[in-house]
C-alpha cells in the first residue's frame, strides 16, 4: 500500500498512528483502483481530455498530485455537489456494496437521471441559481417587486424538464409578464431582472446580464473608461441600450407583496427632437463631454437603432447574442468547474475580461467548445468534471502538492480537492437528511419557506440600492453557536421519545454499530479506534445510558470540520 | 493561540478525568461568576479603542458635512454654525453642539465608485485583488490592541446592524463578531447542564486538533479550531451581558433614538467600556439616486444626528472619549451634479470622512473642496491616509508589517500617511 508512508508521515505516533492505520484498513477494503486507471478506461472523450491538461500542468509546477479520495469521501462528494446533499447511510452502503467497475458513472447518472432524484437535483440548482440571480434576500421584503417563490418555481422546473442552458438564458433576459405564481401572464423569469431595470437606467440588469452570462464585469465602466480592462465607457453605454425598452410596473400598492409586471415598451430616444427611429441615448464623459449610443453588443454587433418594439425588440435581439458569444459558453463553464472543484479557471469566477488570465485557458476553451456542441446540455457538462481525475483525488496533501493553494494566492492546478464550507442550504439539508427528518417533511413549498426562514439569520443586507448581500456562514462565530445550540442541532441531538436517537438507541444495532451508525450517516465513513474509544469514554460518562452518550457523539460528529466541510 | 493536550497515548481512565476535570473547573467559575466592569474608574490602563459608523450605501457628504450654498450643485440645505471651526448641515443641529470634539477631512479623493469595490477599498485600505484578501480596520486593530486586555472573553471585533470586511489573511479568528442592534445573539442559550457541554467541549477540541495534525488539509482545519474555542469562551463569559442594550435606563436609550442605530451606537459605547477594541456600527440606505432631499432631511440624518451626537457626549461624559476614535464614513460620496430623479448618483474623487476623539485634533474642518464640490482643491487623503492616522491615534506603530499567505509583507495601512492637521 502505498498510501501508508504517505498519511504516517503526518502521524504523531502511538496510539494516533494506530489509530490512523485502522482508519486505512477500515477504508482499504472500499478503495479500490487509482482514479488515473478508472478515468483513462472511461470511455468519453471530453473526460480524458480534462485529464491530460490537467496533469500537464502538473508535470510543468513539479506537483505530485494527492491519492485518489476513497469511495466514501467521492460519494459524499457528488452527493454534496450534484443534489446539495450528503448521502443517507442507505444510499452511502448501496453504493459502497456495487463491486462494478463503473459503480462511479452508474451513481452519476442514477442523481442525474434517476426520477427518484428529479427533485432533489431540482431543488439543488434551483438554490444555486436564485442565489446568484436574486441573491439569498430578495423577494423577502414586502416591498420588493420579486417573487422568490416565482423565480424558484421556474428555475426549478427549467432544471426538472431538462432545459438546455442557452435557452434557460435566453428566456431569462428577454422575459416579459407577471412576476407572481397564479396571474395569467405569469412566468417566473422575470424576476431575474424586475428590480434591475427602472433606477438609472438598467444599471444593475446591464451589470448583471454581463457579470453572469459573460463573465464580464462592466459596472465599473458605467463612470468613466476602466484604468486597467478593454471596457470603455461607450463599450457599458451600448450595452445598456438593450435595457432601454423594459420596464418593471408594480401590481398593487408597496408593501402588499402583490408582484411586479415585466413589460417592454417603445424607447422614443432621449434629447430635444428625439427620432423614435434612431432611438439614441446620451451620457456624460468624465471630461463633461455628452455622447450617444445605440445598442451594440460588446462583439461589434450592431442592431437596428429604431426604438418601437415592434420594429427591434432589443432584449429578444441581446439574448440572441449574448448565446451566440464565446465568453457565454466560457462563462458557464467556468462557473461549472468552479462549482464543483471550488475555484474556476479565473478567480473571481465571473471575470474572464482580458486582463484576467485563466490559469487553463486552452482547458476553458476546450469545455466552453464542448459544451456548445453538446447542445448546452448541463447534465453532460456536469458528468464530463464530475467523473474527471481532478475531482476524484483525496483533499489531503501531500509534501509535493502544498504549495498548491489558491489560499494562498496561486492560481489553481488542482492537484488535490479543495477543502470548502458547505454552503448553508447544503448544510440544512444534510442535517435534515442524516437525522432523518426529510421523512415526514411537508410539501415543497412550506420546506422551502422553512429553509428560507432559518437562512435569514446568516444573511445580511449592506444597506445600498444594488441589493449587496452578504452570507456570513464561512465559519464565524454565529455558524458555530448555531451548530452548538441553534434549534436545527437541538432537534437533532434531542433524545426524545420517538425521535431520530431514540428510534437507533432502542433499535436493533448492537451497540458498535450504532456509532457506526452515526458516522457514517454524517462523514460517510465509519469510526476509527480513537473515536470508538472516545464514544465509549461518553457511554460511562453518562453511567451506560446509551441514548445520552449517542447524543454526545451524534453532537461532536456535526460540530467536526469533517462534518461542516466539503472534503 | 491553541493549546491542546497531545493525545499520544493517553488512556482512557485518564482522559475520562480530564474530562470531568475540565467540567468541574468550568462549572465553578461559572458559579462563582464575574461583575462586569461598568464603571469608567475601574479601567486604569491606557487601552484604546476605535468605532466606525459605516454608512452603507455612500452618503452625500456635500449635504452632511460639506455644503456648498450658492453653487447651482448645492442642493436644498443650509448650513449652520457649530462649535468647531466648522458649519454643517442645518439637519444635524444636535452634532453641530459636539463638532469641537470631531473634525472633517473634507479632502478626500478615491477612485472607487462602485459598492463592493468601495466597501474593501475603505475598510482596508486596498483595492480588490483576486488573488490576496486584505484585513478590514476591525481585525487589523483588533489583532494589534488584543494584547492591552488579556481579561477579553468575547471577540474583540463587533459588527453591530451590518455585517463589515473580513478578516482576510489574518484568519476567521478577526473576523467580524455579527449582532442584531437590539443586543440579542443568536442561540447562546446553553439548554443543557454545564458540565455535560465541557465534557463534549473537551472532546471535540482533542477530535479537531488531532483532525488538523493528521489530516493536511489546509487552514480551514484550523481556523474551525480556533473559532470553536472563542466561542465556548463567549458562551461562558458575564461579559456577554455588555451586548444587553435593554438593560440601560430608557432615558439613555431615548437620548441615542431608541432605534437600531441608536441601539448600536449606545451598544458600541457598553462593549467599548467592557474592553472590546473595535466595534463597527452600520447605518444602510445612503444610496439615494433619487428623492435625496426628503430622504435624508426626514429620514436619514435625523437618525444619524440623534446617535451620533449621543455617542460623542456619552464618551465624553464617561471619560472615555480621548481612549476611543470615532470614525464616521461610508464606501464613497454622491455626485455634486443633482440628477434628473432630484437624487445624486455615486461620487469618489471629493468628499468627506469625520473622525475624532482618541486624542485626534477636534473641531477642524481639514482640506477643502471647489466651490461646486467637483474637486479638492488641498493636498488629497486616501482610505490608507485615514486609516494610518486612526492607528497612529491608536497607538499602533505604522511600520508593523503583515505577511500575508503567500509570505508577502503587507505594511498596515498600506503605509498611508498620517493626515497631520489631526495629530498634534
Amino acid at each position: 500500500m502505498r498510501r501508508d508512508g504517505l498519511i504516517n508521515k503526518g502521524l504523531t505516533g502511538g496510539g494516533w498512528r494506530i489509530g490512523g492505520l485502522m482508519l486505512l484498513l477500515g477504508l482499504a477494503s472500499i478503495n479500490t483502483a487509482s482514479a488515473q486507471r478508472r478515468s483513462s478506461d472511461n470511455a468519453l472523450p471530453q473526460i480524458a481530455e480534462i485529464n491530460r491538461q490537467i496533469s500537464g500542468v502538473w508535470d510543468e509546477y513539479g506537483l505530485r498530485p494527492s491519492e485518489p479520495a476513497t469511495d466514501g469521501e467521492w460519494c459524499r462528494r457528488v452527493y454534496l455537489d450534484l443534489i446539495g446533499r450528503i448521502p443517507t447511510v442507505e444510499e452511502l452502503e448501496e453504493f459502497l456494496g456495487d463491486r462494478s467497475r463503473d459503480r462511479r458513472e452508474k451513481l452519476v447518472n442514477m442523481l442525474l437521471y434517476d426520477e427518484r432524484y428529479t427533485e432533489d437535483f431540482a431543488r439543488n440548482w434551483t438554490t444555486i441559481w436564485s442565489n446568484m440571480l436574486i441573491g439569498r434576500t430578495g423577494g423577502n421584503d414586502n416591498n420588493s417587486m420579486i417573487s422568490r417563490e416565482g423565480m424558484q418555481k421556474y428555475l426549478r422546473d427549467s432544471f426538472a424538464r431538462d432545459v438546455p442552458y442557452d435557452q434557460m438564458v435566453h428566456e431569462l433576459i428577454a422575459a416579459s409578464g407577471s412576476t407572481q405564481p397564479g396571474s395569467d401572464d405569469f412566468n417566473g423569469a422575470t424576476n431575474f431582472l424586475i428590480d434591475k431595470v427602472n433606477e438609472e437606467n438598467a444599471a444593475q440588469a446591464t451589470a448583471a446580464v454581463s457579470r453572469l452570462f459573460l463573465g464580464l464585469q462592466v459596472q465599473c465602466t458605467q463612470c468613466h473608461n476602466h484604468p486597467f480592462n478593454d471596457w470603455r465607457q461607450q463599450k457599458y453605454w451600448e450595452m445598456n441600450a438593450f435595457f432601454r425598452q423594459v420596464r418593471a410596473q408594480r401590481i398593487g400598492g408597496r408593501g402588499d407583496n402583490g408582484g411586479a409586471r415585466l413589460v417592454d415598451q417603445d424607447f422614443r430616444g432621449e434629447g430635444a427632437g428625439a427620432d423614435i427611429s434612431q432611438a439614441v441615448l446620451y451620457y456624460e464623459e468624465r471630461s463633461g463631454y455628452s455622447r450617444t449610443a445605440f445598442p451594440v453588443f460588446v462583439d461589434g454587433t450592431e442592431i437596428g437603432r429604431d426604438g418601437r418594439v415592434e420594429q427591434v425588440n432589443r432584449r429578444q435581439e441581446l439574448a440572441d447574442l449574448v448565446v451566440a458569444s464565446e465568453y457565454f459558453e466560457k462563462a458557464a463553464v467556468n462557473r461549472m468547474w468552479g462549482h464543483f472543484l471550488g475555484y474556476g479557471f479565473t478567480k473571481p469566477v465571473d471575470d474572464l475580461g482580458p486582463h484576467n488570465v485563466p490559469s487553463h485557458p486552452e482547458l476553458l476553451d476546450y469545455l466552453g467548445g464542448e459544451f456548445r456542441k453538446a447542445s448546452f446540455n448541463t447534465k453532460t457538462l456536469m458528468t464530463w468534471i464530475v467523473l474527471s481525475e481532478p475531482y476524484a483525488l483525496s483533499s489531503r496533501m501531500n509534501s509535493l502538492n502544498a504549495t498548491d493553494d489558491p489560499q494562498l494566492g496561486e492560481s489553481p492546478k488542482f492537484s488535490h480537492f479543495y477543502l470548502r464550507s458547505m454552503r448553508a442550504e447544503e448544510l440544512y439539508e444534510s442535517l435534515i437528511v442524516a437525522t432523518q427528518a426529510h421523512l415526514n417533511r411537508g410539501s415543497y413549498e412550506e420546506q422551502e419557506r422553512q429553509k428560507n426562514m432559518w437562512l435569514q439569520q446568516f444573511t445580511s443586507a449592506f444597506g445600498t440600492d444594488e441589493g449587496d448581500e452578504q452570507t456570513t456562514f464561512n465559519g464565524t462565530i454565529p455558524q458555530i453557536l448555531m451548530m452548538f445550540n441553534g434549534d436545527l442541532i437541538r432537534q437533532a441531538t434531542s433524545e426524545r421519545d420517538g425521535g431520530f436517537l431514540d428510534r437507533l438507541a432502542s433499535g436493533p444495532l448492537p451497540g458498535p454499530k450504532k456509532i457506526d451508525y452515526l458516522y457514517m450517516a454524517a462523514l460517510s465513513r465509519k469510526p476509527d479506534r480513537q473515536e470508538r474509544e472516545m464514544a465509549q469514554i461518553f457511554l460511562e460518562l453518562h453511567g451506560n445510558d446509551p441514548k445520552k452518550a449517542l447524543a454526545d457523539v451524534w453532537w461532536l460528529v456535526l460540530n467536526g470540520s469533517e462534518f461542516i466541510f466539503n472534503h | 493561540m491553541i493549546r491542546f493536550s497531545t493525545p499520544d497515548g493517553m488512556s482512557r481512565r485518564h482522559f475520562m478525568r480530564h474530562m470531568a476535570g475540565a467540567s468541574a473547573l468550568t462549572g465553578s467559575a461559572l458559579a462563582m461568576g464575574h461583575t462586569l466592569k461598568t464603571h469608567a474608574s475601574e479601567l486604569t490602563s491606557r487601552r484604546k479603542s476605535a468605532i466606525l459608523l459605516w454608512m452603507g450605501g455612500g452618503p452625500s457628504t456635500m449635504d452632511i458635512w460639506d455644503l456648498k450654498p450658492g453653487s447651482r450643485n448645492g442642493g436644498e440645505f443650509r448650513p449652520i454654525s457649530t462649535s468647531g471651526d466648522m458649519q454643517i448641515s442645518e439637519h444635524m443641529p444636535m452634532m453641530a453642539k459636539q463638532m469641537d470634539k470631531m473634525s472633517i477631512v473634507r479632502s478626500m479623493s478615491t477612485r472607487e465608485a462602485d459598492h463592493n469595490r468601495g466597501r474593501y477599498y475603505l475598510h482596508t485600505g486596498y483595492v480588490p485583488n483576486p488573488n490576496i484578501e486584505h484585513p478590514s480596520y476591525g481585525s487589523v486593530i483588533a489583532h494589534e490592541l488584543i494584547d492591552q486586555r488579556p481579561e477579553l472573553e468575547i471577540p474583540p471585533f463587533v459588527a453591530v446592524g451590518g455585517d463589515s470586511v473580513g478578516p482576510g489573511f489574518l484568519g476567521m479568528a478577526w473576523a467580524p463578531f455579527s449582532v442584531s442592534s437590539n443586543g440579542q445573539v443568536r442561540n447562546l442559550d446553553l439548554n443543557m447542564d454545564v458540565n455535560r457541554l465541557s465534557a463534549r467541549k473537551l472532546a471535540l477540541m482533542e477530535l479537531e486538533a488531532r483532525a488538523m495534525q493528521n489530516d493536511n488539509r489546509g487552514i480551514a482545519v484550523r481556523e474551525h479550531l480556533e473559532v470553536i474555542d472563542k466561542t465556548f469562551k463567549l458562551m461562558t463569559s458575564p461579559q456577554m451581558a455588555a451586548f444587553k442594550v435593554a438593560d440601560e435606563p430608557q432615558a439613555v436609550r431615548d437620548r441615542y433614538g431608541d432605534n437600531g442605530f441608536g441601539n448600536g451606537c449606545l451598544m458600541a459605547r457598553r462593549l467599548v467600556e467592557t474592553g472590546v477594541p473595535f466595534v463597527e456600527v452600520s447605518l444602510g440606505g445612503w444610496d439615494n439616486h433619487q428623492d435625496i432631499f426628503p430622504t435624508l432631511r426626514d429620514d436619514k440624518l435625523p437618525v444619524l444626528d440623534r446617535a451620533m451626537s449621543a455617542l460623542v457626549e456619552d464618551l465624553e461624559q464617561r471619560g472615555l472619549l480621548q481612549d476611543t476614535i470615532i470614525i464616521w464614513m461610508g464606501e464613497f460620496s454622491r455626485t455634486p451634479n443633482i440628477n434628473g430623479n432630484a437624487g445624486r448618483d455615486h461620487w469618489a474623487r471629493s468628499w468627506s470622512c469625520v473622525v475624532g476623539g482618541g486624542g485626534l485634533n477636534g473641531g477642524i474642518a481639514v482640506g477643502e473642496t471647489s466651490a461646486d464640490g467637483t474637486a479638492v482643491e488641498t493636498d488629497p487623503y486616501s482610505a490608507e491616509d485615514l486609516m494610518a492616522t486612526v492607528c497612529q491615534g491608536l497607538g499602533i506603530s505604522l511600520e508593523t508589517t503583515f505577511t500575508s499567505l503567500n509570505g508577502r509583507p503587507m505594511k498596515i495601512a498600506n503605509s498611508g500617511r498620517v493626515i497631520r492637521e489631526l495629530i498634534s
